[in-house]
């Protein structure tokens, strides 16, 4: 038996010095794909589930408008209001809104401006077409949906 | 000379991967990956107001009309539907009616593949060809925003089933094709030729306020 006595010589530690090296990896990608949120969003946000999703071709094209119920009642109020920036606006304002908006991109950019709107679930119609109108107004036409992928259809 | 003899002069870089952890926690939780995905819609221009609105003089079989109620209750061309998802198989129905095709549409009706053309109904009660029919979409100001985004991701669900089906991919690789790319751009307006996105969203009712 002692024929196949095990050599005990081998150290049988996992050698951890490549670990901080992959620790690195992994925080470098974080670092990297991480978006620090600009806007603090005041207004509830659960999206709606649809299937039929596009992506956004360009996102410095992109402006957000949150729309929803505030989620300080005692503050703001529970009928659903409209979030630009770090703001609350009322629906005749968004025309303004837009045309900053639109400042802030190159002269040749500008009427391929894509709104996406942010809206809540439990909003109602009402002021989402309020908001459609002035965009129209504001000839800023291209507006997105955002939602979340769906899986349980199709 | 005497010093270096003893021990190792070396950082410890032991607790590094600690730091790092920490770091990479921090991050993990901080991040919120951006989702810029949803539904995309094209509003149409602000009306003219020097110019009186356009008669609409489409005959009625050419509008698929989809009605929903503050109670978010579907009333598609006059009937009461209570399934949203049936939806998409109608207005595939409705768009490749082909009742009435002028010469222009025969030629889009023969530029299909065969399994599109079997789909075709022919019902002279239907629309006349897919570049004169037009799907109207109308909610009241009291319908929920959900009820809308369904009803609307079915209506551009059956169009994207449409134009995958005539190229030969599948609706989610259509909308995935990137038009920055010649050959997918290509792919893209081969996809849409005759057959217009005509999705008309009207301003919505006041019967059920807010």
């Amino acid at each position: 038996m002692s024929k196949f006595k095990k050599k005990t010589a081998t150290s049988q530690e996992i050698p951890t010095s490549a670990l901080p090296d992959i620790i690195f990896m992994l925080l470098f990608f974080f670092m990297v794909t991480t978006v620090l949120r600009e806007t603090e969003i005041k207004v509830e946000q659960t999206l709606p589930k649809a299937t039929q999703l596009r992506k956004l071709e360009k996102k410095s094209l992109v402006s957000h408008l949150y729309i929803g119920k505030p989620k300080q009642p005692e503050v703001y109020g529970t009928e659903p209001k409209i979030q630009a920036n770090d703001v609350f606006i009322n629906p005749d304002d968004v025309v303004l809104w837009v045309n900053q908006e639109k400042d802030k991109l190159f002269e040749d950019e500008r009427d391929q401006i894509t709104i996406s709107l942010k809206v809540d679930v439990e909003t109602k119609m009402g002021i989402i077409s309020d908001v459609q109108q002035e965009l129209r107004e504001a000839n800023a036409r291209k507006i997105l949906y955002a939602s979340i992928k769906s899986v349980d259809r199709e | 000379m005497a010093r270096s003899k003893r021990g190792e002069a070396g950082v410890n870089s032991a607790p590094m991967a600690d730091i790092a952890f920490l770091l990479l926690i921090f991050f993990l939780v901080t991040t919120t990956i951006a989702t810029n995905k949803g539904l995309m819609l094209q509003l149409p221009p602000k009306p003219d107001p020097n110019q009186p609105p356009p008669d609409i003089n489409k005959n009625k079989r050419n509008i698929f009309t989809v009605l929903v109620n503050s109670q978010d209750r579907l009333l598609v061309e006059e009937q009461p539907l209570n399934d949203v998802t049936e939806l998409r198989s109608m207005v595939k129905d409705f768009v490749l009616n082909f009742g009435k095709p002028d010469a222009d549409s025969r030629a889009l009706y023969n530029s299909l593949p065969n399994s599109m053309k079997s789909q075709v109904l022919r019902d002279p009660n239907s629309s006349d060809h897919p570049g004169e029919a037009v799907v109207s979409f109308k909610t009241d100001r009291g319908t929920s925003y959900e009820m809308y985004t369904a009803v609307l991701d079915e209506l551009q669900g059956a169009y994207y089933e449409i134009y995958g089906d005539r190229v030969g991919i599948s609706a989610d690789e259509f909308r995935d094709l990137d038009r920055k790319n010649p050959e997918d751009l290509a792919k893209y307006e081969e996809a849409r030729e005759g057959i217009p996105m005509a999705i008309s969203i009207a301003e919505p009712s006041k019967v059920g306020g807010e």
